[in-house]
C-alpha cells in the first residue's frame, strides 16, 4: 500500500490525516454480502475461488447485511426479487456500497426489450456506487470495479456527506 | 404400441371424450374432453399395455384464435413408447381437470399453466400463481397481453 | 433427563408431544422458519417456507419465481429461431452448452437438417466438458453446504480449465451461443485437441484426490447417509431425472435410451446409486453419481476426440430458418437432468411457442416429499443433492 511502505524508514512512526486513515482502512476490507442471483453470481464465485481471489482485496463473504460494507448485485433482479433488495440495502449499516455487475443489474441487460417481470436496472431500487459491464463480466472485470470502488472510498470525506 | 394402438384402445374404453387425433406428424397426438382428463390419464397410466408412469412435459399454449390448451407430454419407462394429448378451451371457459392425482409432478406444471395463461385447473390442491407474484394482474403468456406500467411503484417497460 | 421416543434414522414426520422423565408431557408446538430468498446456502434465490416442531421438519413449502425472467415471452418475440440461443444458455447457466443442444436438436428435428459428422463429434466433446464443468460447481458448492471450504477451491479451480479450452474455441467463459441451429459458430482451433488431452490426463487423478477429501470424509458419509431418500416410484412419480433419478438406482439415461448425437456410436456406461453408503437414494448416492459421471464424461471425450473426423462445421447452416408448420419435443440429458423443449412452428421464421421443460423445477417439486421428518440442517443437504440452478427453475 503506498501509504504504508514509503513510512517504515522513519522508525515506524508516519503521519497521516483521519480521513486517509479511516478511507485506508475502509477500503481494504470491505466486507461482502454474501448472494448471488443468476449467471453473474457464478463469475463473483469464480472471483473469489483461488484463481482470482477476491479475499487478497479484503474483502470476506458475510453471510448477513448487518455486517457488510458491499454488495455486488450479480445477476437479473427481478420485480418479485426487488423489494427483498431493497430490504436488504436498508438492512446494511453504513458506509455502504453497491457495485452493480452485470447487464442484467445494470440497465436489464438482454432482458430489457419483453421483459414483464424484469427491473431494468437495480438503480431504480437502490442508489450505485459502481457498474461493472459484461454478461457476465470476467472476474478481472469485477476485480477493476472493485478497485474503482476502492478508488472511490479512498476519496471520501468526513465533513461531506456521501451522495 | 404404435399411436393408432393407443388410440384404438382410447376410443373402446372412453368412446366420445376422444375428441380428435392426428396420427400423421412426427409426434403424433390425441386430443381429449378437458373436463375428463384425470380418468384418461389413470387409464394411459395403470393399463398393463400403455403403462405411461413418467409425465415429460406440461405446456399450456395460446392458440391466439380464443383457444388456449393444454399438452402433455408422456412417455413410458416400461414400454419405452410416447403419446402426446391435448386438451384445449376457450378463454371464456378456461377450465381443465387436474392430473396431479395421476402424475405428482403435474402439480407445479399446472401452476405455472394457471399462473402465464389463466387456465383454471379444477379439482387442483394448491391453484396458486408460482413463478409471478402473488399480486401479480393478468396472465402474461396470452398473445393479447398488455405489459402494465407499474408494479408496486417500479416502472416496468424500460 | 428428557427422553424422546427412539426415532428410526428417517425420523417420524410427526414428532408428537415429548414425555419427560417424571412423567409430564412438554407441549410442544409449530413454529414457521423463512429461509429467505437471500441465504448463503439456496444456491440462488430460492424461499423455502419450513415449518418445523423443534429441530424436526414438519413440511416445506418452497417459493420460487424470484427469477422469473420471461425467457418464453422473449422466444416468441425475437426474429428467428438463433435469436432464441443466447437466451437458452441463460436457462441453465453453469452447463448452458447443453441447454442450448437440446433447443437446437429440437429446431434441426423440426427442420430435418443432416448435420456433418464433425459438429456431432464437437458438440459431444463441448457438451461432455461443461458436464464435468457443471458437476464441479455442483460438488464444490455442496462441499460448502456441508460446511467443507476447501473442495469449492478445488472444484473452481480444475473448472477454470475447462473454462480456457471453451474461451480458447468460441471467445466465452460462461453463456457461449456456440451451438447454431445447423452446426457452430467457430470451428475448434488447432490446438484444441492436444489441450483437451492434457486436461484429460490432469484431471482423472483429481476426482481421486476429491473423493479422498469430501466424499469419504467420515464427517461427509454421517451427515449424507441415508439422509433425504428417494424411492423408486416417487421419483418416477415426479418425474425426476438425472443423478436424482439415477442416485435411486434406475439405470436411465437419455444418453443411452433415448439417444442424440453420436452418444450411441461411444463406449459408456451411466453411473447409478447402490447405497454404499446407506440407502439407495440417499443424498450420498446421489453425490457420487455426479462424482462418477465426471470420469465417465473423461472417457467420452477421449474417445471422442480420437474419433474426430474432418469437415466443415458450417456446412448445414441454413440461410434462413423456417421450419414447417409443426410441433416437436425433444430432450437431452444435462447434468441435471432431461432438459425438454417443446416448440411449436407456425410456419413463420419466429417460434409460435417455446416452453422449457427443466430439470431443476421437476426435480425441485420433489423436495416436500424427501424432507419431512429430517432436521434443518438436513435440509440444507437435500437441498443442495438437488442441484438446483433458479435460472432454469424459474426461466
Amino acid at each position: 500500500m503506498g501509504l504504508l511502505d514509503q513510512r517504515f524508514e522513519n522508525g515506524n512512526v508516519f503521519v497521516t490525516s483521519l480521513e486517509n486513515l479511516l478511507n485506508w482502512a475502509r477500503l481494504s476490507s470491505l466486507y461482502q454480502m454474501q448472494f448471488g442471483l443468476a449467471c453473474c453470481a457464478i463469475e463473483m464465485m469464480a472471483a473469489s475461488a483461488s484463481d482470482f481471489d477476491i479475499m487478497r482485496f479484503g474483502i470476506i463473504p458475510r453471510a448477513t447485511p448487518r455486517q457488510a460494507d458491499v454488495m455486488f448485485v450479480a445477476g437479473t433482479v427481478t420485480l418479485k426479487m426487488a423489494s427483498r433488495i431493497k430490504r436488504l440495502y436498508d438492512q446494511m449499516a453504513e458506509p455502504r456500497y453497491i457495485i452493480s455487475m452485470g447487464s442484467c443489474a445494470n440497465c436489464g441487460g438482454p432482458y430489457w426489450e419483453h421483459g414483464y417481470h424484469v427491473l431494468k436496472g437495480v438503480d431504480r431500487v437502490i442508489p450505485v456506487d459502481v457498474y461493472v459491464p459484461g454478461c457476465p463480466p470476467r472476474p478481472e472485470a469485477l476485480l477493476e470495479g472493485i478497485i474503482k470502488l476502492q478508488e472511490k472510498v479512498r476519496k471520501e470525506s468526513l465533513v461531506k456527506k456521501p451522495a | 404400441m404404435t399411436a393408432e394402438e393407443i388410440l384404438n384402445s382410447l376410443k373402446a374404453k372412453f368412446g366420445d371424450a376422444i375428441v380428435e387425433a392426428k396420427l400423421d406428424a412426427p409426434q403424433p397426438w390425441i386430443v381429449v374432453n378437458p373436463s375428463r382428463t384425470k380418468e384418461i390419464a389413470f387409464f394411459l397410466r395403470d393399463d398393463p399395455a400403455t403403462r405411461f408412469d413418467y409425465m415429460m412435459c406440461l405446456s399450456g399454449v395460446d392458440y391466439n384464435n380464443g383457444k388456449l390448451g393444454i399438452v402433455y407430454h408422456l412417455f413410458s419407462m416400461v414400454h419405452r413408447h410416447k403419446i402426446v394429448l391435448k386438451a384445449f378451451c376457450t378463454k371464456e371457459q378456461p377450465h381443465i381437470q387436474s392430473v396431479t392425482s395421476v402424475w405428482a409432478t403435474a402439480n407445479w406444471h399446472e401452476r405455472e399453466a394457471f399462473d402465464m395463461y389463466g387456465i383454471v385447473i379444477d379439482e387442483h390442491p394448491d391453484l396458486r400463481r408460482i413463478l409471478l407474484p402473488y399480486d401479480w394482474e393478468g396472465h402474461p403468456l396470452r398473445k393479447d397481453y398488455q405489459v402494465p406500467e407499474f408494479y408496486n411503484g417500479m416502472k416496468v417497460p424500460y | 433427563m428428557i427422553e424422546t421416543k427412539s426415532l428410526p434414522t428417517q425420523y417420524a414426520s410427526q414428532p408428537g408431544p415429548v414425555q419427560t422423565s417424571s412423567g409430564k408431557t412438554l407441549r410442544t408446538d409449530e413454529m414457521i422458519i423463512n429461509m429467505g430468498p437471500q441465504h448463503p446456502s439456496t444456491h440462488g434465490v430460492l424461499r423455502l417456507e419450513i415449518v418445523v416442531e423443534g429441530e424436526i421438519i414438519i413440511d416445506v413449502i418452497p417459493h420460487i419465481g424470484y427469477l422469473h425472467r420471461c425467457f418464453e415471452k422473449h422466444a416468441e418475440h425475437m426474429t428467428n429461431y438463433q435469436q432464441v440461443i443466447p437466451y437458452c444458455d441463460r436457462l441453465d447457466y453453469c452447463a448452458a452448452i447443453n441447454d442450448e443442444h437440446s433447443y437446437v436438436l429440437a429446431v434441426e428435428r423440426m427442420l430435418k437438417i443432416e448435420l456433418p459428422e464433425r459438429v456431432e463429434y464437437i458438440r459431444v466433446v463441448m457438451a461432455e466438458l461443461q458436464r464435468i464443468a457443471s458437476h464441479l460447481i455442483a460438488v464444490g458448492t455442496f462441499g460448502i453446504d456441508a460446511g467443507a471450504f476447501t473442495p469449492f477451491l478445488y472444484a473452481f479451480h480444475d473448472r477454470e480449465l475447462i473454462l480456457d479450452l471453451f474461451e480458447m474455441t468460441c471467445g466465452a467463459r460462461l453463456l457461449y451461443n456456440y451451438f447454431w441451429i445447423g452446426g457452430l459458430s467457430h470451428d475448434i482451433p488447432p490446438q484444441f485437441v492436444d489441450k483437451a488431452k492434457q486436461f484429460c490426463t490432469y484431471f482423472r487423478p483429481r476426482i481421486k484426490e476429491f473423493n479422498d477429501l469430501l466424499t469419504y470424509n467420515e464427517i461427509f458419509v454421517k451427515r449424507t447417509a441415508n439422509v433425504g431418500v428417494l424411492p423408486k416410484d416417487v421419483a418416477l412419480n415426479y418425474a425426476s431425472s438425472g443423478p436424482m433419478l439415477r442416485g435411486s438406482g434406475i439405470n436411465w439415461d437419455l444418453r443411452r435410451d433415448d439417444p442424440y448425437s453420436v452418444y450411441h456410436k461411444l463406449q459408456w456406461e451411466p453411473q447409478i446409486g447402490k447405497g454404499e453408503m446407506g440407502t439407495v437414494g440417499d443424498v450420498w448416492d446421489r453425490h457420487i453419481v455426479r462424482m462418477r459421471e465426471m470420469e465417465v464424461s473423461l472417457s467420452i471425450i477421449e474417445q471422442a476426440l480420437a474419433a474426430l473426423p474432418e469437415g466443415n462445421v458450417q456446412a448445414a447452416i441454413p440461410k434462413r430458418i423456417r421450419p414447417d408448420a409443426g410441433e416437436v419435443y425433444a430432450r437431452t440429458e444435462t447434468p441435471r437432468g432431461e432438459l425438454g423443449f417443446y416448440v411449436i412452428s407456425d410456419g413463420s421464421g419466429t417460434p409460435f411457442r417455446v416452453k422449457a421443460r427443466a430439470p431443476a423445477f421437476v426435480n425441485l417439486s420433489v423436495l416436500p416429499a424427501i424432507s419431512r421428518g429430517c432436521m434443518i440442517a438436513d435440509l440444507v443437504l437435500i437441498a443442495g443433492s438437488v442441484d438446483i440452478v433458479l435460472g432454469q427453475v424459474d426461466r
